[in-house]
Order: structure tokens, then C-alpha cells, then sequence
């Protein structure tokens, strides 16, 4: 069998397990699901009302924010899930078999990427009782939900090689999630990047989030309040759609490969 | 080099492997002819589980080398890996799974055919009794049926070598029963096992050969009779009815035994280190009966490991409580019957 065969069956293999998992205890989809409900809420009944003097054109502004957030969020379930694989010795068997040695953290992130397409539905069904709409047009709004998972998945891997590095449940249940909230705040997801104070504001214009929910926004149509809250005229946001992609990639070339390279080399406690 | 003669399943030279200051393995050797059983016999933080590690690819030795299967571990891990079947410390079974997908996946993940690794899996769930359960998440089984499980993930692709790091730690006594009962099986298979435990009558009872290993170094080897005798022969234990008979009984272990019989007034036994055996003892009640003292209760005690563990490092095996628990039991036996 070649070796690409091998990998893709041990990866199958792999996400089989964990979807099974996830089929066997739904509260797991908790915090996948309720999380982006939650947001989706909070933002658009708390901040809409009190940001710009159209509280319906703020919710639809925010929904590619939510969209971007939600997706990055989808590392920290990546994290504790191998560091919790990785407490129970699963991992330690995993490393024992001759399979793949990349197959266990393929599994994983195309788990998670299957959970993440969840979360974007019901946050999506949310989004409409608010009022969320998609004004562009079918093959954008596809095109729209295809680079949010890119970006789900690439995001699983930064979460992978965290997970690893951090080596228990409980480390990770904090290193997972604490750096997803100044990543995901400084950022144009829930305000224009444009108003922010200097440093913040380059960090938030080449932020991989403010490039993913600025083209959401685009792919989905939602631009109408854009104008008034003012878009940036850096690279980035005039690219917003390429420049998500190349970050996706360049997520992935980076990550990929640390992330394999720890698992080999990680020991459980 | 690989070793030449091909009766040898795993053989370990020179292994040191240092975690920050602490030297785990201090140059372990070791030798594990095909369809043997060998026990790394040591206590906690000795360098067991280290040298499974290594001798599992899961960690890289800082020096020496290892073969398992003729298969270098560091040069070639992958081979190792499709020889070997690994049972860990704690059952590392997906407890969401069932038992039966448990034992499938990891058929899938040595290579075998969906059609073939399900087969493998049933039969495995069959004779490891778990037939009943096979069907059920491992969340809802006992530790001991968790462990059989784990046992069973090992033995899925018939694996020349098996590894066990210290397969009963944590269980209670009637798991440990039933997890020999099936190392057991296994053995009687001719599968060559490395067995890792801190319980000496682990040991004694399912390794052909046993290694004694503390601080990292390898301080002892032999059967465990050979052990045994390193520390010298049997204890002859005589209780007698009337305590006015201590010092002619006494005076009969002086001649029979090898030592000074130790008296001890309270319990009104005699005992004494005795070279012959079963010999000293018939000499003994013989002489006994000729003075006519009334014997109660009467025992030869072979030094147990944990007499030998003591002997070699100073310090006692861990679990201590539980094996001397288990010797008491013993005791009682011999002396029943």
C-alpha cells in the first residue's frame, strides 16, 4: 500500500474514533454550538444597540466577526483534545502502532473541522432570527463557508501543536483559550480596525481574523455598513479574501510541521 | 548490527537515557531469548517504564543500543512497531468506544482489512470473556475488564514481543488474578513477553527470568529460585504446644539447622535457617517425636523476593503492605496442607 493510501486510511481510522466520541457524549458540541449563539446574542443586543445609530446594519457587520471568531475558537477544542489524549496514554498506543505518524493529528483537526461545520450551521441559523441575510450571491456564500472551515483547519493545527506542548487537560483548558482572546478582540471582528490607536491598529489590519470576517462580510454580502464604519486602506483589507487564503496557508506551512514534529517526540506524563 | 542468533526476540545493550540531572537508565543490558518471559523487577522510578519506552520507540536512547525482532529501535522504529504489541501502565482504552471498536481500530491502525480486523477483534472479546460487554462503551466496565481490554489491543496483530509495564499496578486482587490468568494464556502461546512490575510475586509467578533494576542499573538476574538462593536457603518454623518445650526444641534446630534457631516466647515458636530442605524438616519432627514434644503448627519458609529485594538494595520493594499481605496467605497455605 503506498504510503499516501496508508496515511489516508489511518486518518480515517483516526477521525472514525473521535467522531464516535463526540456521537457518544453531545455535550461536547456544547461549547461548539452554545458558544457562537451566545456571541452572536451578547454582540447583537448589548453592543448593537449602543455602536453607530443602526443597531440592524451593526448585526449584520458583526456576523462575519462571529463567523471569523467562532472558526479560530475551533483551536482551543483541537488543544484540549490531544492534550486529553495525550493524559489518558491513547497517544502513547497511537505512537506504539506502525501507522501513520501524521494520521493522529489529521484525525483530529478533521474531527474538529467536522464539529466547527456544525457550529457555523447553528450560528448561521441564529444569525437569521436576528437578521442576519446573505445578500451576495449563491457562489460567493459558498465560497464564504468554504474559507471559514480553511481557516477552521488551519486554526485546529496551530491547536494541536499547543495542545502537545502543553501536555495536560488542565494546562490546556487555559493555554487553549487564553491567547484566542486579544488574537480575536484586536481585530476588526466586532469594530473597524480603522479606530483603533496606532500599534493595535497595524496588529488588527494584518490580524488573519480582521482578513477573514472582512471577506465574509464581502463574500456574504453584508458591506452596507462598512462605509460608515470606515474600512482600512491597507493591503490587507483591500485583499481581504487573498489575504485570509495565503494566512490559511501560511498557518498550515508553519504549524503543520511543528505540530508532527512534537508528536513525535512527546511523551505523556 | 542485528543480533545473529534469531532466538533472541529483544536484546538491549548499554541503554542510558537522562531526563535533565536524573539518570533513568544508568548502561541497562538486557536479553529476552524467544518465547520467554522476562520481569523488570524494580520499584517505582527504578528505570521500568523508561526501558519499555525506549524498547517501544517512544523514546530515543541518549546511548546504547536495542533490538526487538531483530529490528533496531532507533534506526528502523517502524519495523519495531509491527512487532510489537504494547499493553501501558494505565488501560489506554478509548473509553466512549465500545470494547469491540477499541480492538478494530487498532486492527485498522496495524494495516489489517476492515473484514479482518472486525474478525480479530470478536475473537479477542471471546476469550478475553468479554463478550457480554463487547458491545458496550469501556466507561461501563471494571478496572480489571479495562485492563483485559488493553491486553487484547496488544495481542490484535499477533505480535512476535509483548510488553507489559506493570499490568495489575492499581488493580484489586481479583483483577490481578484475572489478569495472570491471561498473561498466563499468553505465555503458554510461546509469545516472548517483557513484563515491567513492582510486585514480586508478579514476578515469581509468570516470569521465566526476572531482572532486578533500581536507580537505573540492572543489580540482579536469574530465575527466581537463583535470586532466592543468592540470599540463602529456607527458614524452618516450629510452634509447639507447651512453652516448657522451647529449649529442647531449640536444641533439635541447633543440630538440624545452619544458624542459631531464634525463640520466640510468645508466639512459642522456634525458627532456623536450614540448608536441606524438606530433608531438615522430616529430620527435625523425627527428633522431635523421640523427645516427645507436642508440635503444633510447623512450616518451611523459602525466601520470598521481597527477601531478596531487601538482600540487594537495602531498601524494601514498593507495596510492601500488599506483598506481604499475599505471603501471609501463602504461609497459611503451605502450612495447611
Amino acid at each position: 500500500m503506498s504510503v499516501i493510501t496508508a496515511g489516508a486510511r489511518d486518518s480515517g481510522v483516526v477521525t472514525w474514533r473521535n467522531l464516535m466520541n463526540v456521537r457518544r457524549q453531545p455535550d461536547l458540541l456544547l461549547g461548539a454550538t452554545l458558544q457562537p449563539i451566545m456571541f452572536v446574542l451578547l454582540f447583537a443586543f448589548v453592543f448593537g444597540n449602543s455602536i453607530g445609530d443602526d443597531p440592524a446594519a451593526y448585526r449584520e457587520f458583526l456576523m462575519g466577526g462571529i463567523f471569523a471568531q467562532t472558526v479560530a475558537f475551533n483551536s482551543a477544542y483541537t488543544t484540549i483534545g490531544m492534550a486529553a489524549d495525550l493524559e489518558k496514554g491513547v497517544i502513547d498506543r497511537f505512537r506504539s502502532l506502525p501507522m501513520t505518524r501524521a494520521a493522529v493529528l489529521v484525525g483530529r483537526t478533521a474531527s474538529d473541522l467536522a464539529v466547527s461545520a456544525i457550529g457555523l450551521l447553528v450560528m448561521s441559523l441564529c444569525g437569521l432570527l436576528v437578521g442576519w441575510r446573505i445578500r451576495g450571491s449563491f457562489l460567493d456564500a459558498v465560497l464564504g463557508y468554504l474559507l471559514l472551515l480553511v481557516f477552521s483547519f488551519a486554526m485546529s493545527w496551530i491547536g494541536a501543536w499547543v495542545g502537545l506542548v502543553s501536555g495536560s487537560v488542565q494546562v490546556a483548558q487555559s493555554a487553549g483559550f487564553i491567547w484566542m482572546f486579544p488574537v480575536t478582540f484586536i481585530s476588526s471582528a466586532f469594530v473597524s480596525a480603522s479606530s483603533m490607536p496606532g500599534p493595535l491598529k497595524v496588529f488588527a489590519e494584518w490580524n488573519p481574523i480582521t482578513a477573514i470576517a472582512d471577506a465574509a462580510r464581502d463574500l456574504f454580502g453584508n458591506t452596507a455598513r462598512t462605509g460608515v464604519l470606515g474600512q482600512s486602506d491597507s493591503w490587507p483589507a483591500q485583499h481581504a479574501a487573498l489575504y485570509a487564503l495565503l494566512a490559511c496557508v501560511g498557518i498550515l506551512v508553519i504549524f503543520a510541521p511543528l505540530a508532527v514534529s512534537k508528536y513525535r517526540k512527546v511523551a505523556s506524563k | 548490527m542485528p543480533p545473529p542468533a534469531s532466538s533472541i526476540a529483544v536484546r538491549a545493550e548499554a541503554l542510558v537515557k537522562t531526563f535533565g540531572s536524573t539518570r533513568a537508565l544508568d548502561g541497562v543490558d538486557l536479553e529476552i531469548p524467544a518465547g520467554t518471559v522476562l520481569g523488570l523487577l524494580g520499584p517505582n522510578g527504578a528505570g521500568k517504564t523508561t526501558t519499555v519506552r525506549i524498547l517501544t520507540t517512544l523514546l530515543k536512547p541518549d546511548s546504547g543500543q536495542a533490538f526487538v525482532a531483530g529490528h533496531d529501535v532507533v534506526a528502523d522504529p517502524d519495523a519495531v512497531r509491527r512487532s510489537i504489541g504494547l499493553s501501558g501502565q494505565y488501560a489506554a482504552v478509548d473509553e466512549h468506544l465500545t470494547g469491540y471498536e477499541n480492538l478494530y481500530m487498532v486492527g485498522r491502525l496495524y494495516g489489517m482489512s476492515r473484514a479482518d480486523a472486525s474478525k480479530r477483534a470478536r475473537e479477542l472479546i471471546s476469550r478475553f470473556r468479554l463478550d457480554d460487554a463487547g458491545d458496550r462503551p469501556a466507561k461501563t466496565y471494571s478496572g480489571g475488564m479495562r485492563r483485559r481490554l488493553d491486553l487484547g489491543g496488544a495481542l490484535v496483530a499477533e505480535p512476535a514481543v509483548v510488553v507489559l509495564d506493570e499490568p495489575t499496578t492499581g488493580l484489586d486482587p481479583r483483577g490481578r488474578l484475572d489478569t495472570w490468568e491471561v498473561i498466563g494464556e499468553l505465555v503458554a502461546d510461546g509469545t516472548t513477553v517483557l513484563l515491567t512490575t513492582q510486585y514480586l510475586e508478579e514476578a515469581d509467578q509468570l516470569a521465566d527470568t526476572i531482572l532486578v533494576i533500581d536507580h537505573g542499573k540492572v543489580i540482579a538476574g536469574g530465575t527466581a529460585d537463583q535470586l532466592k538462593a543468592q540470599v540463602g536457603g529456607e527458614r524452618l518454623e516450629i510452634v509447639v504446644a507447651d512453652a516448657a518445650e522451647l529449649a529442647a526444641t531449640a536444641r533439635v534446630l541447633a543440630e538440624v539447622g545452619s544458624d542459631t534457631p531464634t525463640t520466640e516466647d510468645h508466639q512459642r515458636r522456634v525458627h532456623v535457617k536450614v540448608d536441606t530442605g524438606p530433608k531438615a524438616l522430616v529430620e527435625a519432627l523425627r527428633r522431635l517425636d523421640q523427645e516427645n514434644v507436642a508440635v503444633l503448627d510447623v512450616a518451611l519458609h523459602r525466601p520470598t523476593l521481597d527477601d531478596v529485594f531487601l538482600a540487594l538494595t537495602g531498601h524494601v520493594a514498593e507495596e510492601k503492605v500488599e506483598a506481604t499481605e499475599t505471603e501471609k496467605t501463602k504461609g497459611r497455605k503451605a502450612k495447611t496442607r
